[in-house]
């Protein structure tokens, strides 16, 4: 069963439709990577699946239980992490406050969690100190996704994690990822480097106006001419 | 000598003045800052807001002397500030909750609300002149000087003495521990980190589970509570006149924006920055140029910049060049 799955989204920001019967699904320990043109409804699905949008018809679950009518808080306490794309840190606080606000909603001592966090990104521990507002584009996405560890989900969903970061970061953040999910979290991303994204994915979605075009594993996804062709540049 | 005498000159028209003044309009402007950083509008009821906690205030301190009811030295309106601070936020909160609630379903755009606030202003306006009218109210009792200027003279054996009078040292005193009670709380306690939080990332705060009801309750208390207290310390320390406070709003949004709105710190060195412009713009320097320029080089006139009459256009000027040259302030806070 999986971790969390959104069955047959349909829906849109109140005019038409952007997603038409979407499905995504993600295992526990995997990596699954939604990858498409632009407009294809990527970041629409991600959406969808955390309770920004919506949805017409269709119904999201996390571990079976329906978690569609939830919101995106109430989501975060049911056990979904999500990263934003933009805006993903609190500029003015430090490091350690961000993880703290991570953990706002816990009553319990979070201090091992943060080590934890600490552990993943060791460069944040150093900079703990200072506020996220000052730190590179790599740092701040790993404070982003410190941040969203903080509340120990069981999906970590990443909206772009990777957008304008250099490509030696973005295999760095790549490795946090896989190793995030080695513990044993379903992680779902969206991406605009399809290549490096399919590369690391267990199992990929290629979305194409709001549909299911092609699912499979990253690698088979590689492997196909036709998604080669329509979606990876050749 | 003539220079401690010009120096004792200074620091008795211009230093302490312009201290207890700055530490009230920084009360003032904390408020602003913090309503701004919350809710993201400016609140231009603030000036009668504190004229509406410090009649309160008043009105209680009357009603303590009359029942023989003081503190000694120090003035019976610290006896009677919570009542003040109570009457304040409950009229913050309910006017958040008939007015601002409803532009914040509407989403309304900033400036939708800071007109709304100017409703607010007006009837606060109307309320306190109806209960207390418009004319000056004096409340102050206790202990009028610290040390007056014969104790100085008769200290240091100078020609000019230093009054302290005790309402300046109050308000020294009692702005100190308001400001470092209100950066504890911002940046040690699980609800102001929260508040700067959600000042930073609204919907990321959100997400993190932070209650947005729970964020605008605490900004309106704290903003009520500042209010009362600058109103009540600028009250004993002049006098309370509707009008007047009114009129505090200019040099308190100068303030704010001149320190960066949003940002606490900016709000406090802001405040202190206006307050000794003002004060030493307007003061005449006849007496103490007098001390330090040789005999007979004394130029004719009072040597003062601007009339007293003319404090405001300080404010104004400062306002108007921080918006043109850094609109966001010393301490980079947000663009209004």
């Amino acid at each position: 069963m999986s971790v969390l799955i959104g069955e047959t989204m349909t829906g849109g920001y109140g005019g038409a439709d952007i997603l038409h019967g979407c499905t995504i699904a993600v295992e526990a320990g995997e990596i699954a990577v939604i990858v498409g043109p632009n407009g294809a409804g990527k970041s629409t699905a991600m959406k969808a699946l955390f309770g920004m949008l919506p949805l017409r018809q269709g119904q999201v679950r996390l571990r079976g239980r329906d978690i569609t009518a939830l919101s995106p808080q109430d989501r975060v306490k049911a056990g979904m992490g999500f990263v934003p794309q933009v805006r993903n840190v609190f500029a003015s606080m430090t490091v350690e406050e961000n993880l703290e606000m991570g953990a706002f909603l816990r009553e319990d001592d979070f201090r091992e969690t943060m080590e934890m966090v600490y552990g993943l990104f060791p460069i944040l521990r150093e900079k703990r100190r200072q506020p996220a507002g000052q730190l590179s584009g790599g740092q701040r996405q790993q404070v982003a996704v410190g941040r969203a560890l903080m509340t120990r989900p069981e999906v970590l969903m990443l909206d772009e994690p990777t957008a304008g970061v250099s490509p030696i970061v973005m295999d760095e953040l790549f490795d946090k990822i896989i190793e995030i999910a080695a513990a044993g979290i379903a992680i779902l991303m969206v991406e605009q480097n399809a290549r490096q994204a399919l590369n690391i994915a267990d199992r990929g979605y290629v979305l194409a106006q709001g549909r299911n075009h092609f699912t499979d594993t990253g690698e088979a996804l590689m492997a196909n001419p036709e998604v080669r062709r329509s979606f990876l540049g050749g | 000598m003539e220079i401690l005498n010009a120096l004792a000159l200074f620091t008795n028209f211009v230093g302490l003045p312009a201290l207890a003044y700055g530490s009230q309009l920084a009360l003032g402007a904390l408020g602003v800052t913090l309503i701004y950083a919350v809710l993201r509008f400016t609140f231009f009821a603030h000036g009668d807001l504190m004229a509406f906690g410090t009649m309160v205030v008043v009105l209680a301190t009357w009603g303590l002397q009359a029942m023989g009811v003081g503190l000694g030295p120090l003035p019976t309106a610290l006896l009677a500030l919570p009542a003040g601070i109570a009457a304040a936020a409950g009229f913050t909160l309910l006017s958040d909750r008939w007015v601002f609630a409803f532009y914040r379903r509407q989403k309304a755009k900033p400036v939708v609300f800071m007109i709304a606030s100017v409703g607010v202003m007006f009837l606060l306006n109307g309320i306190v002149r109806i209960v207390i009218g418009p004319d000056d109210q004096r409340f102050a009792d206790g202990e009028r000087f610290l040390f007056t200027v014969g104790d100085f003279r008769d200290w240091s054996g100078l020609d000019e003495g230093v009054a302290f009078r005790s309402t300046q040292a109050l308000t020294i005193v009692a702005a100190v521990i308001a400001m470092a009670a209100l950066f504890w709380f911002l940046q040690r306690t699980r609800m102001g980190k929260a508040m700067r939080a959600y000042s930073d990332e609204e919907d990321l705060a959100l997400l993190s589970g932070v209650d947005p009801a729970k964020v605008v309750r605490t900004a309106w208390i704290l903003a009520a509570a500042l209010a009362t207290l600058a109103g009540v310390l600028y009250g004993l320390d002049k006098s309370f006149k509707p009008f007047t406070y009114f009129q505090l709003l200019l040099p308190i949004f100068a303030s704010a924006i001149l320190g960066g709105i949003g940002n606490p710190v900016g709000a406090v060195v802001g405040a202190y920055i206006v307050a000794f412009s003002e004060v030493m713009v307007t003061y005449a320097y006849r007496k103490f140029a007098g001390y330090l320029l040789p005999e007979g080089a004394m130029p004719e006139g009072l040597l003062q910049l601007l009339s007293t009459d003319y404090k405001f256009a300080v404010s104004f000027v400062i306002l108007v060049v921080v918006l043109l040259a850094r609109p966001t302030g010393i301490f980079r806070g947000k663009v209004i």
